[in-house]
């Protein structure tokens, strides 16, 4: 059958790769608790990813707030529930749009940049100069940027949640005509601490996700500036679509009994 | 041990797939001597030099630095062999985020853990060496010319004062009066620190000027071997057309693909 041979060499190309990224993530996971541990690139990155981010994920999130409280003041209009629209605003936000839209957001940021980075460094043998002056690239490199991706992008979320519930406040106060007591009241009365926490949860796999990515797609560029740029767009795609897998997984593992 | 090769290849193989690149690599190094490894694009210069790096993995044969086994060493014999060579690469591969007296202080610091400002005086000394002032030591890299980048990649190779040097085309991409200025260099820093060169070029030039020895690969194993000043005699045809630079000759030049 000619046309089950091509489809078996993508599915095999695709085990392959799968393989290669799993036993990365292996490498990683073991270097992020042995030492040597640079410290110095550490905090480097956590601004890198973190502090340099936070422009972005605080439009981001807070744009996203003030959407959901118009369209949901509209959808719960329908049927007068228009008071649980700061309920829905903080569940929403704390659960899952703060920590999606920040992941993609940073995705798009940071997995980018250091693909190209690590690309540029592999394709110009910064890499092997790294080796021969008695340096571990994966400790050098990769470990200081998934430690800084794991740390920092909680942080990131549970201030772009605070800036996202703002938004909703701004809308439902200043345009929806909510009266600001009731609303704060409402935002806090029926949120609890697995919303949060869930959400912190998801950040920090996604801020896994992100900086392994960049830093797999770029320890294995090839072939001048065509294999940085290629390794730059498979760090986006290939983290975008993880995150969005992840964000179920994680959602299921903790909501669904 | 003292009179056995500082550096000893024996029948190195190494391939991609299909391809056989290194097909049987025999070269003895003996220390203070400096080798060139000549040879035309994609005869596997860069493999070997990989090879014996630890970069790369060989197929099947032996690498032997002050005579120990560096084909599947463990990690702390290949830092160890890494600890007392330096290495000079083809783009100088600075490190970007870094500054120049950083990069030239990297093994210092990371590598021997000295104080970053006992590793700040040591790589000023260096870049004076390489004839480089201490007013470029905060510039980036990439605000340096071509040749200032190479005496910059010197500087770091030299800084731990290694007892192995290698350096991959070291003139390559650079004018002809830079490329002889690097040239003096690497041979002044190797007779300073005593230590062994291996050097794989392409440019005759240099590799008369830096060597004591040549060694000419062909299809991944060395068809030749023997000092500088016998490379003019030698009465290997595939020797003389190469240094001649001739196209008609016994070498088979895939010119499509040069």
């Amino acid at each position: 059958m000619p046309i089950l041979a091509p489809i078996g060499r993508i599915f095999l190309a695709f085990l392959a790769v799968v393989g290669r990224v799993t036993i990365f993530a292996v490498k990683t996971l073991v270097h992020c608790v042995t030492p040597r541990f640079y410290f110095r690139l550490i905090f480097k990155q956590m601004c890198e990813i973190g502090y340099y981010s936070l422009p972005v994920v605080a439009m981001t999130t807070l744009f996203a707030g003030m959407v959901l409280a118009l369209q949901s003041y509209s959808g719960f209009s329908r049927f007068s529930a228009e008071s649980a629209v700061a309920t829905v605003v903080v569940i929403s936000m704390t659960r899952e749009l703060g920590p999606v839209l920040a992941g993609l957001m940073v995705a798009g940021r940071v997995g980018a940049a250091i693909a190209a980075e690590i690309g540029t460094m592999r394709v110009t043998e910064q890499i092997d100069a790294l080796v021969t002056l008695s340096t571990n690239p994966f400790k050098y490199l990769v470990v200081p940027r998934v430690l800084a991706g794991l740390i920092t992008l909680p942080i990131l979320v549970f201030i772009g949640d605070i800036i996202g519930v703002m938004g909703g406040y701004i809308v439902g106060v200043n345009k929806l005509s909510f009266n600001s007591g009731s609303y704060i009241q409402n935002t806090f009365q029926y949120l609890e601490t697995l919303d949060v926490v869930s959400g912190l949860v998801k950040a920090a796999v996604f801020g896994f996700i992100i900086t392994l990515m960049g830093c797999y797609q770029g320890y294995h560029s090839r072939g001048g500036a065509q294999g940085v740029g290629q390794a730059t767009t498979n760090a986006v795609v290939s983290s975008s679509i993880l995150i969005l897998i992840a964000n179920y997984v994680v959602t299921e593992l903790f909501f669904v009994r | 041990m003292s009179d056995s090769p500082k550096i000893s290849l024996t029948d190195l193989h190494k391939g991609f797939g299909t391809k056989k690149v290194l097909q049987g690599v025999n070269l003895d190094v003996a220390a203070g001597e400096s080798v060139a490894i000549i040879g035309g694009s994609g005869t596997g210069k860069s493999v070997t030099l990989k090879c014996i790096l630890g970069l790369l993995t060989p197929d099947s044969g032996s690498i032997k630095i002050d005579g120990v086994e560096m084909v599947g060493a463990d990690r702390k014999t290949n830092e160890a062999m890494q600890a007392k060579s330096g290495m000079l690469f083809q783009g100088a591969a600075l490190f970007d985020s870094l500054s120049v007296w950083e990069n030239v202080a990297f093994g210092l610091i990371e590598g021997q853990g000295m104080p970053r400002k006992e590793a700040h005086d040591i790589a000023i000394k260096r870049l004076s060496d390489v004839g480089l002032g201490p007013e470029i030591a905060p510039l980036s890299p990439a605000s340096l010319s071509g040749g200032m980048q190479k005496r910059v990649g010197l500087a770091r190779a030299i800084a731990t004062r290694p007892e192995i040097l290698f350096f991959d085309e070291p003139t390559t991409g650079i004018d002809p009066i830079m490329g002889d200025v690097i040239n003096d260099l690497i041979v002044k820093c190797t007779r300073e620190l005593g230590a062994c060169a291996l050097t794989i070029t392409h440019d005759m030039a240099s590799a008369r000027k830096i060597a004591d020895r040549i060694a000419f690969l062909y299809k991944g194993t060395i068809i030749w071997d023997g000092p500088v000043a016998d490379v003019e005699t030698s009465d290997n045809p595939y020797l003389q057309q190469f240094i001649s630079g001739n196209t008609e000759g016994p070498l088979d030049l895939d010119l499509k693909h040069l």
